[in-house]
């Protein structure tokens, strides 16, 4: 394939208005014994046909979709409405760039407004940006965040927060003045406030939990943001399942001062991983600090209402290595998606989806518990995820699931020594009932093995 | 134009536009008990399926894209991005494989991170690649990172990053989150580095050069191999911002001109979509040197396995969730695979034959500071132009009535009043021809009629908008009038 446009005749044209009568000479400026003598050693070309084929047999390669996956931890398999492929396909949203002219990208502006206005009104929060990259760098922005507002250097972070983005703040962190000690949880799953409360001083900047957190926990966010208010440190709440805040209160309510996380629940599709949806929302009066693009309203030279990119001062582009982070190119594809997603389920489908979500996970947690064998783990509330504990030897269950086409969910030992032979468990609005009586049926099978 | 209101202002009660299947499990208030249950979302809209079709269909039409026309935003290499990349990244094996699904569920993904890795290194010149930036800025943190953890391994982090003036905002940004002070090095008349200002400064206390080449002027850094000589010497590393890779493909290799760091954009050079600003991917590759610092994970083969290999113990660590934005990946894999050698190395021809086909068409009509060859891009000015008041921005705004994007303005900070025009290898002649017709229009027009050019666009979804009070009250969600 090629994707030029030239005519053999347009090339000649051109080459001679350029004054060149080879194409060598466009790189005269590139000393000789620099370039490449030979031909780069990729295959050679394939034409649509064969590249369909050639990617369809890697495909195949992939087994996972043959499997009954209860698998979620940062990744949920949620619904997504036909009309967000449909709309967020076109080439109109699929191949502008960021929206520096903004008389000529008000379709894209418009639609990271409406995005900020809804994680704003789902967080509770003031003002939302535009989006960051994922969840575990968009957790690592808020706590950089949090260390410029407040220019202390400790922060607390929870052990339930997402291992991966405890990780990742913590290579954030690696080269500032900023400490990171971590919190542990309770026998309920919550945090516990007694570890948390021993480790707060005055010198600490902020405290970051996660609800519903990596055991499938829903914390006390106003607990935990009036403990960490009282030492004048910041409440960051982190949201990897955001579907929940179609049915829990809004952090902002609960005195959260930063929300982020993660909006892949919101019409982007699992992926393996990515291109996913960092968000983040915050007080108004932390907004110079924020991070990120940022649309707003203003007028036109008639008085017409539109949109823009806005406070950009506070970006790189601008105030260079002052800026409040480095990112220029965000995932504002997803964003939309996660508008397109939100604007179609409205007020009574997301509430109808954090509701089914709920039931389902608890109706399996139920199920779950009767098979002997098997406890739940952690007694605090959750919301789609949970953890159970097997009696018995946990991958030796996992082997005999798999057999039956079942992966039962994410073994915990490995981030957790201490959960040896607990697993994390999702059901969401995507697990019919049968589904789950046969995870139940081939747990109960499994552990008479 | 119907002017399109926000989905807020057009929501009412009652409608719907998604209905889930009833629950088919016992619907139980019981156990809400003890959870912070919401009473509502305030203002959360409500509208039917037409009306949302109806709202970003229009929405759309405000925009300009890629598809429709050209768009020679410089150094963001807006080429036009192949459709069948979407359809094969859309495949269904692809799209709803979960990513902590056991590692021999997924080797059809993980073999094309490892494949894909391959046709970098080869394309590039270098010897490994981590795919888990998101994109270029990233990539450019987690490269500075893996410097910074090499010298700290060795007892000294050092202080200072040495970036050119004429670089991109993200390269000093990324460098100060890694902990380095800004020192920054003057351009020499021909628009390059300065070797002398480079000699002087690179100390001990340097940790690496950022450097683009070519650089957003679209000139090549002719002395790159004597620039890093330089820099090794005094044991620091050479960095490169692989912005401008859509120059060199198949040309000359970074690696091969001793860089020791690079990043790319899949989202420039390998096609993939922009997205009206993301998603992209900002692969980092190494020298072997480097290596053991790539982020984690990172995939090797095993026995005829793909793994994900997290047993690294030198490695800077995460800088975000799982793998990376693994479908850009495959999109841009799509891409290489549907060019071969010769298509690749013919991207970079054109796009250097396009680009100087369009300096060559306008010289006389827009100043150029810098009077050295260029590459894939050139930056012009609105310094004849000003003369009569108009600037940069007023010939930006009216290339839209003329139905084309406008070039960069915001950068490089070397040449005031800055027009980075770069064409890309897709565009045809006659688009080229639009724009060079549309430019020495509105230069003619500066100097006959300069308000048309001054108030321009006319023909816009909105016209000139006023970002100064945006900025000054702000006003960034809507808010329910009561």
């Amino acid at each position: 394939m090629s994707y030029t446009s030239l005519s053999d005749k347009d090339k000649k044209e051109m080459m001679s208005r350029v004054g060149i009568s080879s194409m060598e000479e466009l790189f005269r400026t590139i000393p000789e014994g620099m370039k490449l003598k030979r031909e780069l050693k990729v295959p050679s070309a394939l034409t649509e046909i064969e590249l369909i084929h050639h990617f369809e047999k890697i495909a195949k390669q992939n087994k996972y979709s043959e499997f009954l996956s209860f698998l979620g931890a940062g990744a949920y398999p949620h619904v997504i409405p036909y009309v967000v492929d449909y709309l967020s396909s076109r080439g109109e949203f699929v191949t502008p760039y960021t929206p520096y002219q903004p008389e000529v990208s008000q379709g894209t502006l418009q639609a990271i407004f409406e995005f900020q206005t809804l994680i704003c009104l789902l967080t509770g929060m003031d003002v939302a940006n535009a989006s960051l990259y994922d969840g575990a760098s968009a957790a690592a922005e808020a706590v950089l965040m949090a260390h410029r507002l407040k220019q202390k250097s400790n922060v607390l972070i929870a052990k339930t927060l997402h291992p991966q983005y405890r990780k990742t703040i913590k290579t954030y962190v690696r080269n500032l003045d900023i400490k990171i000690e971590e919190f542990g949880f309770s026998e309920t799953g919550e945090i516990d406030f007694e570890s948390l409360s021993s480790k707060m001083d005055e010198g600490t900047s902020a405290v970051v939990c996660q609800s519903p957190n990596f055991l499938g926990v829903v914390e006390d966010i106003k607990k935990i943001s009036d403990l960490a208010h009282s030492t004048k440190a910041l409440s960051v709440v982190v949201v990897t399942e955001p579907v929940s805040l179609g049915l829990l209160e809004a952090p902002g309510k609960l005195g959260a001062d930063i929300v982020t996380g993660e909006g892949q629940s919101f019409g982007i599709p699992l992926s393996f991983g990515g291109p996913y949806l960092g968000f983040m929302a915050c007080l108004k009066e932390f907004i110079r600090q924020f991070p990120g693009r940022i649309a707003g309203e203003t007028k036109d030279v008639d008085g017409k209402r539109g949109f823009v990119l806005t406070l950009s001062t506070r970006e790189q582009h601008i105030r260079r290595e002052r800026a409040t982070s480095n990112i220029c190119t965000n995932q504002a594809l997803c964003a939309l998606r996660a508008t397109i997603f939100l604007e179609t389920l409205g007020l009574d489908g997301l509430k109808e989806l954090a509701w089914q979500n709920i039931q389902k996970a608890n109706y399996a947690l139920e199920k779950l518990t009767q098979v002997e064998g098997i406890k739940r783990k952690f007694h605090g509330n959750f919301f789609n995820e949970f953890v159970i504990e097997f009696s018995g030897s946990l991958p030796k269950v996992e082997s005999s699931l798999r057999e039956k086409g079942i992966l039962g969910g994410l073994y915990l030992r490995e981030f957790y020594p201490e959960l040896e032979n607990c697993s994390l468990l999702c059901v969401t609005e995507m697990f019919k009932r049968e589904e789950i009586d046969r995870l139940v049926k081939s747990l109960e099978e499994a552990l008479k093995e | 134009m119907i002017r399109e209101p926000l989905i807020f202002e057009i929501s009412g009660k009652g409608k719907r536009a998604f209905s889930l299947p009833e629950l088919d499990v016992p619907s139980r208030e019981d156990i809400l008990q003890g959870l912070p249950v919401r009473e509502n979302i305030e203002g959360f809209p409500q509208v039917s399926e037409v009306e949302i079709i109806r709202h970003f269909t229009r929405l759309s039409k405000a925009n300009y894209c890629v598809d429709e026309g050209f768009y020679p935003l410089g150094s963001c290499t807006m080429k036009y991005n192949p459709k069948i990349n979407e359809k094969i990244a859309a495949i269904s094996e692809f799209v709803l494989s979960h990513p902590y699904a056991p590692f021999d569920l997924v080797q059809g993904n993980l073999g094309i991170l490892k494949t894909t890795e391959e046709l970098m290194n080869e394309i590039t010149g270098m010897d490994a690649f981590s795919f888990l930036p998101a994109a270029g800025a990233q990539g450019e943190l987690v490269g500075m990172m893996l410097i910074r953890a090499y010298l700290e391994e060795r007892g000294n982090p050092r202080k200072i990053v040495l970036i050119p003036d004429s670089a991109h905002g993200t390269n000093p940004s990324s460098a100060h989150i890694c902990g380095y002070n800004i020192q920054e090095i003057e351009s020499n008349e021909k628009g390059t580095i300065d070797i002398s200002s480079l000699e002087q400064n690179m100390t001990e206390d340097v940790a690496a050069l950022m450097i683009t080449n070519p650089n957003t002027l679209g000139v090549f850094e002719a002395d790159i191999k004597k620039i890093s000589e330089i820099v090794h010497a005094k044991g620091g590393f050479v960095y490169m911002d692989g912005a401008n890779m859509n120059a060199l493909v198949g040309i000359c290799r970074p690696g091969d001109m001793d860089v020791d760091v690079i990043h790319l954009n899949l989202h420039k050079t390998f096609s993939t979509p922009h997205g009206g600003g993301g998603p992209g991917s900002g692969p980092v590759g190494v020298k072997r040197e480097l290596e053991p610092y790539l982020p984690l994970p990172t995939i090797k083969k095993s026995e005829d396995k793909y793994i994900l290999d997290f047993d690294r113990p030198k490695s800077i660590g995460r800088v975000r969730s799982f793998f990376g934005n693994f479908l850009v990946v495959v999109k841009a894999m799509v891409y290489i695979l549907s060019l071969g050698p010769r298509g690749l190395k013919e991207v970079s021809e054109i796009a250097v034959l396009n680009s100087n086909y369009v300096r060559k068409s306008l010289e006389k009509d827009y100043f150029l500071k810098y009077t050295t060859p260029t590459l894939h891009e050139c930056v012009f000015s609105d310094k004849f132009q000003k003369k009569h008041g108009v600037q940069n921005i007023d010939i930006a705004k009216r290339l839209i009535d003329f139905g084309v994007h406008p070039p960069t303005m915001s950068f490089p900070l070397i040449v005031q009043g800055a027009l980075m025009t770069e064409p890309t290898e897709t565009e045809s002649k006659r688009d080229l021809d639009l724009f060079i017709d549309a430019m020495k229009q509105i230069s003619k027009e500066a100097k006959e009629n300069p308000e048309i050019v001054k108030s321009a666009p006319h023909s816009s979804y909105v016209r000139r908008l006023d970002e100064t009070s945006a900025a000054r009250s702000p006003v960034l969600r809507w808010v329910e009038k009561k």
